[in-house]
């Protein structure tokens, strides 16, 4: 017997920091603009010690106002994506939920673009003006979700395959829904690649990071209070009540705060899809399916992969751009097919 | 030790009552119907008995009888329509899930699991409801687990594949975690239900010795008619949503009532420890 310890846990989280930090470092690097490691760890430590004025070079403006933005954006999306497909896949015992696979984030961006349609005819101020956006993600992801899981149900039990089918249709349903909206409506800053497939190269106001991210911890950390519930409830919602887990109100916390999670990063990002599918299987094979280590390390695993995904979207066709969504789907695709084929024999 | 002396208490305070009621199901009635228009689908007339510690009741009955009805009203999973059931003096329908998991202890049919656990990953389980929600498993905790393990006779399973194990092993480690949730009240859904013989014999077997040695009251729902007069104490006969009897097998193993209630021609004797036994008699 080996339980989970503190100690074992801060240090698997300790080890996919380091990795997140090389793979930021690679990402800073790399791109159209080549950097060497020198200037960037100088421009860095100017950063660091809050001397920008310092930062003159042309490089060092690229670094500091194109790449370190994009590379945190990507961290929050990735992590937020990756913790709501784990929610997901507890709440609905499902391994093959995933916002993107089950529509959630096409009802997130549906939401959002109705919200950034909406914003001119409501005059409130530019601080709500921004949360309105976010805010129409975050119900679009939350009614998507109620309403695949009611497709999914048959005589009181979800049915994995009816449920998988109902998300699948509902973001075909939901996509022909934002063809519709990006028809009519002119003068769309965001094109619909980016609704459809993702992308991370939008640059925010400050307070909008910071938005992101405390609005990550919250979430986040509300799922993890349940952590140990749901390692319960994956066993059946049945037999989870009688070991004394309080079934109604942990479904209730990780549905608003996963909804809440899907909308944040799909209202920054678009549908960056198989996040939420790759990275948890990902990482139940090294470290295991205890939720109380799954959710930290998803979080920090989603962040790398798609920081990671978002380098080679830069710099593989530089100096044109993929869409990210296309590298994760490239990957998560197949992945999807071999666990749905393996979970069917 | 904290969690151990608690249990230590826990038993003083079961010994203490020892030869008072512990469960008493009093005048329990259930009407289940998928649309409140309708005439119920199924009901339960009016049901009672009561438990002391250590005891083993059996319910018994054809299918659709209501048996395993009669099981969620006790566990407090389903509310009844009317009556009541207490645990130690305590409605268990209104206690909350935590508490009442801290009390009471269910073994269902089947546990399906959606990722590989290891067995003792899978008994730890069962002192989720005595810690905090967020918290990391204490040495007393692993003891217990442990202990609930090697008292099923399971303790060399600790460390395999739930996945990768026989039913009765399984049916072991699953109650393995009832008994590590201390509870005073163990309830069982047909836990014999695809097991061999020997597997059968050995699982009450234990139940019957933890009942003795941890004092639980222990209630089983099953089909084994031979098995429950083997093993129980206290026999609630049931059929068609009706409670038609409740005593010591002696009692209720009459081969006009049980014919009546199995729709099958059957005769009863008296094997050398006055246990009864019944004979199915086919083609006849």
């Amino acid at each position: 017997m080996r339980p989970l310890t503190l100690r074992r846990l801060l240090l698997q989280c300790l080890i996919l920091v380091l990795i997140l930090f090389v793979v930021v470092v690679v990402a800073l690097k790399f791109g159209a603009v080549p950097v060497s490691l020198y200037a960037l760890g100088r421009d860095l430590l100017h950063l660091l010690l809050g001397q920008s004025s310092q930062i003159s070079t042309d490089y060092g403006l690229i670094i500091v106002n194109i790449r370190l933005p994009r590379i945190l954006l990507a961290i929050i999306v990735g992590a937020s994506l990756s913790v709501a497909g784990t929610s997901f896949q507890a709440l609905l015992r499902n391994p093959l939920a995933d916002p993107y696979v089950l529509g959630v984030s096409s009802g997130a961006s549906v939401g959002a673009i109705l919200a950034l349609i909406a914003t001119p005819f409501l005059s409130l101020s530019p601080a709500l003006s921004a949360l309105l956006t976010p805010l129409g993600a975050f119900l679009g992801a939350a009614a998507t979700i109620a309403a695949v899981y009611f497709l999914g149900r048959r005589d009181g039990q979800i049915d994995s395959t009816t449920l998988l089918l109902g998300g699948v249709i509902t973001g075909s349903f939901l996509s022909a829904i934002i063809t519709f909206l990006m028809g009519t409506v002119t003068g769309n800053t965001r094109g619909m690649v980016f609704w459809m497939m993702g992308n991370l190269s939008t640059s925010f106001q400050k307070s909008v990071y910071w938005f992101l991210g405390i609005g990550f911890l919250v979430a986040a950390g509300a799922i993890y209070t349940t952590a140990s519930d749901l390692n319960l409830l994956l066993a059946g919602e049945k037999e989870a009540m009688h070991l004394g887990v309080d079934v109604p109100r942990v479904r209730l916390v990780v549905y608003i705060a996963a909804s809440f999670l899907t909308g944040l990063a799909v209202s920054v990002s678009g549908s960056i899809g198989y996040v939420g599918l790759i990275v948890p299987h990902v990482m139940r094979l090294i470290f295991g399916s205890d939720h109380r280590t799954l959710l930290p390390t998803t979080a920090l695993g989603g962040a790398i992969a798609v920081v990671f995904a978002d380098t080679l979207a830069r710099t593989v066709v530089a100096p044109n751009e993929l869409a990210v969504g296309a590298v994760t789907a490239v990957v998560g695709a197949p992945l999807f097919i071999y666990l749905l084929r393996r979970r069917l024999a | 030790m904290s969690a151990l002396s608690a249990h230590a208490r826990h038993l003083a305070e079961a010994g203490r009552l020892a030869n008072e009621i512990r469960l008493s199901v009093e005048q329990v009635s259930y009407a289940h119907s998928a649309n409140p228009a309708q005439a119920p689908l199924f009901t339960l007339e009016a049901t009672s008995f009561q438990a002391r510690p250590g005891e083993i009741v059996a319910i018994l009955g054809p299918n659709a009888s209501g048996k395993s009805t009669l099981l969620k009203l006790i566990s407090g999973a389903l509310a009844p329509l009317s009556g009541r059931v207490l645990l130690n003096g305590f409605v268990t329908h209104s206690l909350t899930p935590r508490t009442r998991a801290q009390r009471i202890a269910v073994v269902q049919q089947e546990s399906a699991l959606l990722f590989p656990a290891r067995a003792w990953e899978f008994v730890l389980q069962g002192r989720h409801a005595h810690g905090r929600s967020l918290r990391f498993e204490s040495e007393d905790d692993v003891l217990i687990a442990k202990n609930a393990l090697a008292q099923v006779g399971a303790a060399e399973l600790g460390d395999r594949w739930m996945d990768q194990i026989s039913g009765g092993e399984k049916q072991r480690v699953i109650l393995a975690r009832a008994l590590a949730q201390q509870p005073l009240l163990l309830l069982l859904d047909e836990p014999t239900l695809h097991l061999d013989i020997a597997a059968q014999i050995g699982l009450l077997d234990a139940l019957r010795r933890l009942a003795a040695e941890n004092r639980y009251t222990v209630v089983v729902v099953t089909h084994e008619l031979n098995l429950a007069a083997e093993y129980a104490d206290q026999v609630v006969l049931m059929q068609r949503g009706r409670c038609l009897r409740v005593g010591p097998p002696s009692a209720i193993y009459q081969r006009e009532l049980l014919e009546q209630v199995f729709q099958t021609p059957l005769t009863v004797d008296f094997g050398s420890n006055g246990r009864p036994r019944v004979t199915v008699l086919s083609g006849t």
